[in-house]
C-alpha cells in the first residue's frame, strides 16, 4: 500500500510559513510564560514527588563491633552490624526503614550486655558516611572509639538517606495516617452532597421563581467567598463549643469534628456550587416547558425531566468543585476537626510538627489523587457539555406562584440567616472583651500586636500581597492567555501550555506550599533568594489560582473575532500594539474580573502560604489560624472579620470602578 | 550593688571586646522568643556591646527548627538565642552546635547546662507543665479539684480534658516524656491509657489548653504554668495546678552554630546570655531563670513550682522521641473516630 502511493507520488518538500518578527516575539513571550508555569508548578512539583522516595535507614553494614573480654583486652575479632543483627534477630528489616530523625540503640546485639559489666566495647564507622551518636554527639569518623559498658549504652546508629517506596510502606503501616483518607473522602462526599442541593435550590429559587429582593439573596450567598475558610469553624465554637450560644441545638454531640466540619464546607462552599449551579439554571427553553405542559406532565415530572437535565452538567461541575474545596481545605479541619484527622491537616502535622517532611509529601501525593480525578472528571463533563439554546430557543420567563414563592422565600431566608448569621457571630465575638464570663463590649480583641499571628502588620502584608497578585497576576494570566489563544500554528506549543494552565486547579494548595518548601529551600537552587521574601509569596498565589483567572480570560478572548490580528496584520501593525490598543480595552470587564478574583483570594488562602510564609512577611490569614492555634479565638474572630471588611470594600471599589471605565471604554458596545 | 555588678560586666565585655579587636559586625540570631521581648533583649545587649548588631529571625520552636535542620549543610545562623534544649539537641545530634563554655557559666544551676565540656549549649530559663484548672466550670459540673496527674484518670474527668498533641506541641511532648521518666516506660503509657480515656481532644498547640480552660470551654486543660499565669492576670476564673508526682519542663537555651565566620561575636553574645544581667532579663516573662538567685516570683504563678520540676534527662527524650511519638499515634491518635 505504502509503496504504491509512494511510486505514484513522491514526497514533495514540506511548505512552512515563514515567521515574521511578530510571530517571534509572541512564541518568545509564550516560551517565556510558559516557563514561569515550569518553574513555580512543574519542578516544585517534581522536587517533592522526589522527596516523598527519599527514605532514611540505618546501614547495619556501615558499623563495625569490638567486644572485650571482662580484663578489657579486645581479641581483635570485629563483626559488622549486619552480622551481629543476623545473630541476634534483634531488628526485623522494616525497623531498619525511619525517618530522618531516626536512632537505633545497639546493646540489643550483645544478648549478656549489662551496663555495669567491665567489658569494653569498640564501635567505628567503615565509611565515611556512616554516623552513629555517643549520647547526643555525631561521630562521623572511621576511627575505633573505645567505650565502658555503661557509655556504650548510649550509642544510638543514624540512618543515612536512600531511595525507595519505604515511606509508602510505612504511610500505610500506621492506621493513624491512612484512616484520614478516609475520613477525608467522607467528609467531602457528605459535604458535596449538602451543599449541591442547598445551592440548587436556592439557585433554582433566584432563577426560576418570583420572589423579591432576590438581588439581596445574590449578595448574602456570595459573602463567604470574602472571608478564609477558617471563620465559619471560629463561629461555629461560639455557637455550638461547650460554651456555645445554641449548643442544645446539637443534643449532646460535638461540634468538634465531622458535624463542624461539614457545616463549615457548606458555608465556604456554598457560592461556588450556587454560581455554577445558578448560571445553569439561568438558561433553559420555554418551549420544552410549553411542549411538557401540553404533553399534560405534572409539574413534578417536569422537573425531572425537563429541569434537572438540563441543568445536569451545572450539577455535576458543582459537584466536583465542592469535592474538590473540601478535600483540599485546610484551615476549617484544623480549627473545629478535633480528633478527626484528614489529609490537609496530616499534612501540615506531619511537617510543622514532626518535621518530617518526606512524610509530609507522602500524604501530599496521597491528596492529590483524589483532587487531581475529580478535575479531570468535571473538565471531561463539561466538554461534553453541548448549547442549550439555539437561534430558535425562547428564553424561559418564571410565572408568579404565590405559593411557591413564599416557599422559596421562606428558603432563601433560611440560608440568608445561616451565611449572614455565622459572619455575624464571628463580629459579635470580636467585640466581647471576655467570653463567656465578661460580655462587656470592648475593642481589646483588636490589639493584634499583643497576639501571636504577626499583629497588624500581617494586616497591611495581606493588603500588599493582594494587591501585588492583582497586579502581577492579572498581566501575566491575561498575556499568557492572549498568546495562546491568539497566536497562529505552534500547535503543540500551545497545547502544552494549555495543558499547564490548568494544572493548578488540580493541585491543593498545602501540596503546592510544600512542594515550593522542597523547590525553593534548596541552596543549590539559583532561585534560593526569593526564600522567605513576597516575592515566593506572590508567585504562590498566583500559580495556585492560575486556572480559572486563564479560564476567564481565554473565554472574554475567544468573544473577540481573530480577524483583528489579520486587520492588524495587514496594516502592518505589530500584534504588540493591538494586544494593548484593541484587546485588553476590549477585554476589560475580564481584565477586572481577573484581578478582583485574584485580590480576593490572595487575602484569604491559607493553605499554599502556610508553609512559606516569614517572619516578615506574615499574613492576615495565618494571623487568624495561629490565633486560633494558641487560644486567642476572638482576636482570630476579628481577624476573620477584617478580611471581610477589606474584600467587600475591594469589590466595591471594583463595581464603581469597572462601572466608570466600562462606562468610558465599552460605550461602542451599546450604539 | 546591682549597678556596679552590671558596670563591672560592662567593663569585661568591653575588655574582651577590645582584646578581641571588633569592629561593627552583624550577627544572624535564630529565636523562637516571642517577638515582644526581641527589642529588649537586642536593647540590653547592645548597651554593652554597640559594635555587635543583631539581625533577628523569628518563629515557632517547630518551625525554627525545621529551617535550622533544613539549612544543615549550608547554616544561615550565626547563633541561636532562645530555642527549646530538646530542638539544640537535636541539632547538637547532627553536629551542627559549636562547643564553648562561656565565661561565667559555672555559676548557672547544672541543670541548665549541657552535660558534655565544653557544653554544646546553655540554658536561659524554663517553661514548666502545669495544670489550668477552671473553678467555675468544675464547680457547675461537680468536679473535684485533682492534686496529681494520677488523679486525672479518675473517671469523674471523662470528656474534661484537654492537652496538647505531642506530635505537633513541644509542650505536649515534654508531658509525655516526663510521664514516661517519671512512672517509667510502662507505668507510663499505662497512666496514658487511662488518661487517654478522659481527654476531649488534642490541641495542636501547647498554649490553647489553658487558653480554653480560661474561657470555660473545658474546664482542666494540661498546659504550661507561664500560660495560666498570663490567663489569670487577665481575669479568667483558673488556679494553676502543679501536681503532685512532679512536672515536666524545658528551657529555652543559646548555642553557637558551627561554621560560623563571626566566632569571636558569637562567643561574646553567648558570654553575656549566661550573664546575671541577662538572666533578670529573661525574669520578666519566665518565673524560672538558669542564674540561680535572679528569679523573683511572678505574678500569680504556683508555688512549689520550683521543687516539682522534675530531673529531666533531655538525652533521653531527644533519643527517643520519634519512637515515643510514632507508639503514642498509634496507640492515640489512630482511635481518634471512635468517639
Amino acid at each position: 500500500m505504502t509503496d504504491t502511493t509512494q511510486s505514484i507520488m513522491p514526497a514533495g518538500p514540506v511548505i512552512k510559513g515563514k515567521l515574521s518578527r511578530d510571530d517571534i516575539i509572541m512564541r518568545g513571550s509564550m516560551i517565556i510564560i510558559a516557563l514561569y508555569l515550569v518553574v513555580s508548578l512543574v519542578f516544585p512539583l517534581y522536587a517533592m514527588l522526589s522527596k516523598s522516595f527519599s527514605t532514611y535507614r540505618v546501614e547495619l553494614s556501615q558499623y563495625e563491633f569490638q567486644v572485650s573480654d571482662e580484663a578489657g583486652t579486645f581479641d581483635g575479632s570485629i563483626m559488622t552490624g549486619a552480622e551481629l543483627n543476623a545473630r541476634s534477630g534483634t531488628f526485623a528489616d522494616a525497623e531498619l526503614s525511619t525517618g530522618a530523625d531516626g536512632r537505633l540503640p545497639v546493646t540489643g546485639f550483645f544478648p549478656d550486655f549489662s551496663f555495669r559489666s567491665p567489658v569494653m566495647y569498640q564501635i567505628r564507622n567503615t565509611t565515611g558516611t556512616g554516623r552513629f551518636l555517643i549520647g547526643s554527639n555525631l561521630q562521623t569518623g572511621t576511627e575505633w572509639v573505645t567505650l565502658d559498658s555503661n557509655t556504650f549504652r548510649r550509642v544510638q546508629l543514624r540512618p543515612v538517606q536512600a531511595r525507595g517506596l519505604d515511606n509508602f510502606v510505612s504511610y500505610f503501616s500506621t492506621p493513624a495516617l491512612f484512616n484520614s483518607i478516609k475520613n477525608s473522602l467522607w467528609i467531602a462526599v457528605l459535604s458535596t452532597v449538602v451543599t449541591v442541593s442547598l445551592a440548587f435550590w436556592f439557585a433554582y429559587a433566584l432563577n426560576r421563581s418570583c420572589m423579591k429582593y432576590k438581588g439581596v439573596f445574590r449578595l448574602i450567598a456570595m459573602a463567604p467567598i470574602l472571608v478564609p475558610s477558617l471563620l465559619p469553624g471560629i463561629a461555629l465554637v461560639y455557637l455550638f463549643g461547650n460554651q456555645g450560644m445554641i449548643k442544645e441545638l446539637l443534643f449532646g454531640a460535638s461540634i468538634y469534628g465531622p458535624i463542624g466540619i461539614v457545616i463549615g464546607s457548606v458555608f465556604f462552599t456554598f457560592p461556588h456550587a450556587f454560581i455554577i449551579i445558578s448560571t445553569a439554571l439561568a438558561i433553559s427553553d420555554a418551549r420544552l416547558y410549553e411542549a411538557a405542559a401540553s404533553l399534560r406532565s405534572t409539574p413534578w415530572r417536569t422537573f425531572w425531566t425537563v429541569t434537572v437535565p438540563g441543568a445536569r452538567y451545572g450539577l455535576i461541575s458543582a459537584a466536583f468543585v465542592v469535592f474538590n474545596l473540601v478535600i483540599t481545605d485546610f484551615g476549617l479541619p484544623k480549627v473545629i476537626g478535633g480528633q478527626f484527622n484528614v489529609l490537609a491537616v496530616d499534612i501540615y502535622k506531619q511537617v510543622i510538627g514532626q518535621q518530617n517532611f518526606e512524610m509530609g509529601a507522602v500524604v501530599s501525593v496521597v491528596l492529590v489523587i483524589p483532587a487531581i480525578l475529580a478535575f479531570a472528571i468535571d473538565r471531561m463533563v463539561q466538554s461534553k457539555q453541548v448549547a442549550l439554546l439555539s437561534a430558535r430557543s425562547v428564553p424561559y420567563e418564571p410565572q408568579p406562584n404565590k405559593k411557591m414563592d413564599r416557599i422559596f422565600f421562606a428558603y432563601c431566608t433560611l440560608i440568608g440567616i445561616f451565611i449572614a448569621g455565622l459572619l455575624a457571630v464571628c463580629q459579635f465575638a470580636a467585640l466581647i472583651k471576655f467570653w463567656p464570663y465578661d460580655l462587656s463590649l470592648s475593642l481589646n480583641n483588636y490589639q493584634f500586636d499583643k497576639m501571636d499571628g504577626g499583629g497588624w502588620g500581617s494586616y497591611v502584608n495581606s493588603i500588599k500581597l493582594a494587591l501585588m497578585t492583582a497586579v502581577a497576576g492579572t498581566a501575566v494570566v491575561f498575556f499568557g492567555a492572549y498568546l495562546v489563544e491568539k497566536s497562529k500554528g505552534f500547535r503543540t506549543g500551545r497545547a502544552i501550555f494549555q495543558m499547564f494552565a490548568m494544572l493548578p486547579m488540580a493541585i491543593p494548595g498545602m501540596v503546592l506550599g510544600l512542594a515550593y518548601i522542597f523547590f525553593f529551600n534548596n541552596p543549590a537552587n539559583p532561585l534560593n533568594a526569593i526564600y522567605g521574601t513576597m516575592a515566593i509569596l506572590v508567585v504562590c498565589t498566583v500559580t495556585h489560582f492560575y486556572t480559572v483567572s486563564h479560564l476567564t480570560a481565554v473565554t472574554a478572548l475567544k468573544q473577540m473575532d481573530r480577524e483583528f490580528e489579520s486587520v492588524a496584520a495587514s496594516l502592518k501593525q505589530p500584534t504588540m500594539k493591538l494586544f494593548a490598543r484593541v484587546t485588553v480595552p476590549v477585554c476589560l470587564p475580564a481584565v477586572l474580573d481577573i484581578s478582583i478574583y485574584l485580590f480576593v483570594n490572595a487575602m484569604t488562602t491559607v493553605s499554599a502560604v502556610v508553609f512559606l510564609y516569614s517572619p516578615k512577611t506574615t499574613l492576615a490569614s495565618i494571623a487568624v489560624l495561629n490565633m486560633d492555634d494558641a487560644g486567642d479565638i476572638a482576636p482570630a474572630a476579628a481577624m476573620g472579620m477584617m478580611i471581610f471588611y477589606t474584600n467587600a470594600l475591594a469589590r466595591i471599589i471594583h463595581l464603581l470602578a469597572s462601572r466608570g471605565i466600562l462606562r468610558r471604554t465599552q460605550a461602542w458596545r451599546s450604539r | 550593688m546591682k549597678q556596679k555588678a552590671s558596670f563591672l560586666t560592662a567593663l569585661a565585655f568591653t575588655m574582651t571586646a577590645a582584646t578581641a579587636g571588633l569592629a561593627e559586625t552583624e550577627l544572624t540570631v535564630y529565636t523562637a522568643v516571642e517577638a515582644e521581648d526581641l527589642a529588649r533583649y537586642a536593647e540590653t545587649f547592645n548597651q554593652s556591646h554597640p559594635d555587635i548588631k543583631i539581625n533577628w529571625v523569628r518563629d515557632s520552636t517547630g518551625i525554627i527548627t525545621a529551617k535550622l535542620l533544613a539549612e544543615r549543610d549550608n547554616p544561615q545562623a550565626d547563633v541561636v538565642w532562645g530555642l527549646a534544649a530538646t530542638s539544640l539537641l537535636l541539632l547538637k545530634s547532627e553536629g551542627m552546635l559549636e562547643p564553648y563554655a562561656p565565661a561565667g557559666v559555672e555559676d548557672l544551676d547544672p541543670k541548665f547546662v549541657d552535660g558534655d565540656n565544653p557544653p554544646s549549649w546553655v540554658g536561659m530559663d524554663a517553661w514548666v507543665a502545669s495544670v489550668c484548672y477552671n473553678t467555675v466550670e468544675a464547680e457547675k459540673l461537680g468536679l473535684t479539684p485533682p492534686a496529681s496527674w494520677k488523679d486525672l484518670t479518675d473517671p469523674q474527668y471523662a470528656g474534661h480534658v484537654i492537652m496538647p498533641n505531642p506530635n505537633s506541641s513541644g509542650t505536649g511532648f515534654l508531658d509525655v516524656s516526663s510521664w514516661l521518666q517519671m512512672f517509667g516506660e510502662e507505668e507510663g503509657w499505662k497512666f496514658m491509657d487511662a488518661l487517654h480515656e478522659n481527654i476531649a481532644r488534642y490541641t495542636h498547640s501547647g498554649s490553647k489548653p489553658c487558653k480554653l480552660a480560661a474561657a470555660g470551654e473545658i474546664p482542666i486543660g494540661i498546659s504550661f504554668a507561664f500560660r495560666g499565669a498570663k490567663s489569670k492576670a487577665a481575669g479568667a476564673p483558673l488556679e494553676i495546678i502543679v501536681p503532685s508526682e512532679g512536672v515536666g519542663w524545658d528551657m529555652e537555651a543559646t548555642a553557637i552554630v558551627a561554621g560560623t565566620a563571626n566566632l569571636e561575636a558569637a562567643q561574646t553574645l553567648v558570654d553575656f546570655t549566661v550573664t546575671k544581667e541577662a538572666n533578670e532579663m529573661y525574669n520578666t516573662g519566665y518565673a524560672v531563670v538558669a542564674f540561680p538567685g535572679v528569679a523573683k516570683p511572678v505574678e500569680h504563678f504556683p508555688e512549689g513550682l520550683l521543687d516539682a520540676m522534675i530531673d529531666n534527662d533531655f538525652e533521653f527524650a531527644a533519643n527517643n522521641r520519634a519512637a515515643i511519638l510514632k507508639e503514642w499515634q498509634a496507640r492515640y491518635d489512630g482511635k481518634s473516630e471512635a468517639k
